[in-house]
């Protein structure tokens, strides 16, 4: 059986959510091709066909798929996808944004957020903010789904030697025209690939006061920052920031919640986490209820504490 | 121009849902239902760009169960113009809600067609992205921002690290994300006007579209429950049990 992954990257670097889409390709089984479309892109490409399990990389090089514009990119993988049993990508928002419109272009259903592989056509999804698990059966000629990076744990990004084909056709639908972009800058790791999160909540009261108590916490364990939807409401931080079910979803080795009741909705992007640490002043806060070491105290003297400890 | 809202009713944001015994659904039963959040920004977004004179029509539809009408009532109190309710009991997967409304859109011919970015309840995030390749129109997905030009229209979008903005030729979807808007209350007096505002009733098959989908759900079930925690006194017990039990540090 054949998969096509679709890669996630910058055209200069391949985003490490890749290596655990090829993760869960190898546990349905059979032979993995990434695609790589971009502008500039070789690189990635090179990269691509480094990551272990990989047989075959295709480089779809256009100015037509640059910026990821869903409406382009998602005619060229349904062009390709007929040669395929599989097509995977990252949950990301690229993925997200791409991955429904290639399923409708073919006339499939699609599974989001796969997170376990039960068998050839069957697979394991959260629903309901993750308060239940669905085991959904796919009776489609073509399997097309997003996987939840932090549900599978990546291959390797080297011992791999794919050869890369050029993909020679490219078109630009010309239904969408890319305007500009913001990225947020940040010396810190990325949110979803972090090995420590440390997020912070209603409780820590101000913006001001966020960066004053969290970031040397973060800083000295090398940890990603987060935050729960009130702190962005708030305007505490940007909203890229949010850990939750409308925000990132994470499953660090470490998560520690500062000042954060603990809502469903938050508890939705990060109780797979492996390891939960609560710092809240309420005995009774929701979020102790997940937490495996809670500590009742007030935060603006427990986590400087704690940062002159470690 | 006339606008499309597409609205679904799911179990309230705030009720912690239960697995069936037998595993086969989420128990609805005596459920609080309500409007799904991003529906309700997108009715929200649509208002806003009557109010300011660039739509001049709203046209609101959902796809569900008879009792869907009252949500189409609730966008019609805050301020849709009429409703459409596709009645189907099945439980219909998101390539087929998108065909139907591709037979919405086909019929009321919108310039703006506007979606949540998910539902809450299947999460699945799927509907407007296929609508726009049933339609071959541009989408923008998760959007923060919908500025509508003329014939065009730029939205900026929450992606992974920051926002990006696009344009697209209208006929256009966009999908809600959570900043886009604040939605409104509903007055008593536009609750009382939403009643008598006309609502269409239709049924899958006047789009020439069969229900019935190749995603099977086999099974539903709680999700894997964590072990019990433990309080801690002290930072110092916190820093001993991180570094020596947990060893995550």
């Amino acid at each position: 059986m054949s998969i096509l992954v679709i890669a996630e990257h910058d055209n200069k670097t391949l985003n490490g959510a890749t290596l655990n889409v090829v993760a869960a390709a190898q546990e349905i089984g059979g032979d993995v091709t990434v695609l790589v479309a971009g502008s500039g892109a070789q690189a990635v490409a090179d990269a691509a066909a480094k990551v272990s399990g990989v047989s075959k990389v295709l480089l779809a090089d256009s100015p037509a798929y640059a910026n990821q514009l869903a409406e382009n990119v998602a005619a060229l993988v349904a062009d390709l996808a007929k040669d395929y049993k599989y097509v995977l990508a990252p949950s990301t928002t690229t993925g997200k944004n791409i991955l429904p419109r290639v399923a409708a272009l073919l006339d499939v259903s699609m599974i989001t957020d796969i997170i376990a592989v039960e068998s050839a056509n069957t697979f394991k999804r959260p629903i309901y903010a993750g308060n239940a698990i669905a085991t959904v059966q796919s009776d489609e000629n073509i399997i097309v789904g997003t996987v939840r990076g932090t549900a599978f744990d990546a291959v390797a990004a080297d011992g791999g030697s794919a050869s890369v084909e050029a993909v020679a056709e490219a078109k630009d639908a010309n239904l969408s025209k890319f305007v500009s972009e913001e990225i947020v800058k940040s010396e810190r790791p990325e949110l979803t690939a972090a090995r420590i999160v440390v997020s912070g909540g209603r409780g820590v009261g101000s913006g001001d006061n966020y960066h004053t108590v969290l970031d040397p916490l973060a800083d000295k364990l090398g940890a990603a920052q987060g935050a729960s939807r009130a702190a962005v409401d708030a305007g505490f931080v940007p909203n890229d920031m949010q850990v939750g079910q409308t925000g990132k979803i994470v499953a660090p080795d470490l998560y520690i919640a500062v000042g954060i009741s603990g809502a469903i909705q938050h508890l939705a992007g990060m109780k797979d986490s492996k390891v939960i640490v609560a710092i809240n002043k309420d005995e009774e806060a929701p979020i102790n209820a997940v937490a495996d070491y809670w500590l009742v105290g007030d935060l603006n003297t427990v986590v400087p504490e704690l940062v002159s400890k470690l | 121009m006339k606008a499309l809202v597409a609205v679904k009713r799911v179990v309230d944001a705030n009720v912690k849902v239960r697995v069936k015994p037998d595993n086969s659904a989420v128990d609805l039963t005596n459920v609080k239902m309500s409007i799904n959040p991003f529906c309700e920004i997108a009715v929200e977004e649509a208002v806003r760009l009557k109010e300011k004179g660039t739509v001049s029509e709203i046209v609101v539809v959902s796809i569900g169960p008879k009792e869907a009408q009252e949500q189409i009532r609730s966008a019609m109190a805050l301020g849709a113009d009429r409703g459409i309710l596709v009645e189907s009991s099945e439980d219909l997967g998101a390539l087929e809600v998108a065909k139907i409304l591709k037979g919405v859109v086909e019929q009321e011919q919108p310039q703006l067609i506007l979606l949540g970015k998910q539902a809450i309840d299947d999460d699945s995030n799927q509907v407007g992205q296929m609508l726009a390749a049933l339609l071959n129109a541009g989408q923008a997905t998760f959007a923060s921002e919908v500025k509508v030009d003329g014939d065009k229209v730029q939205v900026t979008r929450e992606i992974d690290g920051g926002l990006q903005t696009v344009e697209l030729a209208l006929p256009a979807i966009i999908t809600t994300d959570l900043r886009l808007n604040e939605p409104r209350y509903a007055a008593l007096p536009n609750i009382m006007k939403a009643r008598k505002k006309p609502l269409d009733v239709k049924a899958p098959a006047d789009f020439g579209v069969n229900a019935t989908t190749k995603l099977k759900t086999i099974k539903v079930e709680p999700p894997a429950e964590r072990k019990a925690g433990v309080q801690v006194k002290s930072v110092d017990e916190l820093v001993e049990k991180l570094k020596n039990e947990a060893k995550v540090i």
